[in-house]
């Protein structure tokens, strides 16, 4: 991960929270493709990745709880995908 | 404890841990929760895409963007009381509620439109999931409010300082989960398709 200051995270996860909502709002996400689909998630998973290491500051916590974190997010975000692909067929 | 100089500091976990055994219980209530609405989805593609079409996915945006704004909010208060600028602290700390009565306004809008619709957590599948996933995260932001207005008039007092700040984060730390949780729900519930 690398080092942004708070400042610079919060206008990240505005962006990213930005360009989900165009590829929702323009119809790319929904022609039953999966790329989109897969975009909004990874923008998610950086997007949690950063309130839990930055905002959350388990960056500097011991190991184990940003491993529960990152974890969880991960595990939860691949199945939601997996569920979504197994969905297009 | 944190030495003088950032970045030397022994690992230490933010808050009480008590909050960080609900996050993760909460973590995991959620978690089976975003799944099974995933799996649930599987059961009938066409229907969901439908009702999900129905959402206000300017509404989904715009409350992301707040509870991103609001968490932000909160680390910069905990900056400010650490650096001994309580009332500077406070001042992010209402920014942060100010930002979630803007969700809660804007959720019970959402609310409002499908009620006058004639929909409920009855009409079908996936309104069921909608009105259930959003409504128990709904709990928590007001919960998470409540904490924090709390901490508002705590700070205020001068109760919490540059040695002392961590109600602040325990408090921080469940805000941060609700922005965590919705920062999945909101790809997952109004834009997946």
């Amino acid at each position: 991960m690398r080092f942004f200051s708070k400042n610079q995270i919060w206008g990240l996860l505005l962006l990213a929270t930005a360009v989900t909502w165009w590829l929702g709002e323009s119809g790319q996400v929904g022609r039953g493709t999966v790329a989109p689909v897969l975009v909004i998630f990874a923008l998610a998973a950086f997007k949690g990745l950063w309130v839990i290491a930055d905002f959350m500051d388990l960056r500097h916590a011991p190991a184990l709880w940003r491993r529960l974190l990152v974890g969880w997010l991960l595990v939860i975000i691949s199945l939601i995908l997996l569920a979504y692909w197994l969905g297009l067929g | 404890m944190t030495s003088a100089v950032e970045g030397v500091a022994e690992p230490r976990l933010a808050g009480d841990l008590a909050v960080w055994l609900i996050i993760l219980a909460e973590l995991l209530a959620f978690g089976i929760l975003f799944l099974s609405y995933a799996f649930a989805r599987l059961q009938d593609v066409a229907l969901f895409n439908a009702s999900q079409a129905t959402l206000d996915l300017n509404y989904g945006g715009i409350n992301t963007a707040l509870l991103i704004t609001a968490s932000w909010c909160v680390v910069r208060a905990i900056q400010a009381v650490k650096r001994g600028a309580s009332t500077s602290g406070a001042g992010w700390l209402v920014a942060a509620l100010a930002c979630g009565a803007g969700f809660i306004g804007i959720k019970l809008a959402e609310y409002a439109d499908k009620w006058e619709a004639g929909v409920d957590l009855s009409t079908n599948t996936f309104y069921m999931f909608y009105f259930l996933l959003t409504g128990f995260h709904f709990f928590h932001v007001l919960a998470a409010m409540v904490f924090l207005a709390i901490l508002t008039v705590q700070t205020l007092r001068g109760r919490y300082g540059p040695d002392d700040v961590n109600a602040l984060e325990t408090g921080g730390a469940f805000w941060h989960m609700v922005d965590l949780l919705w920062i999945v729900l909101f790809p997952l519930i109004y834009v997946m398709r």
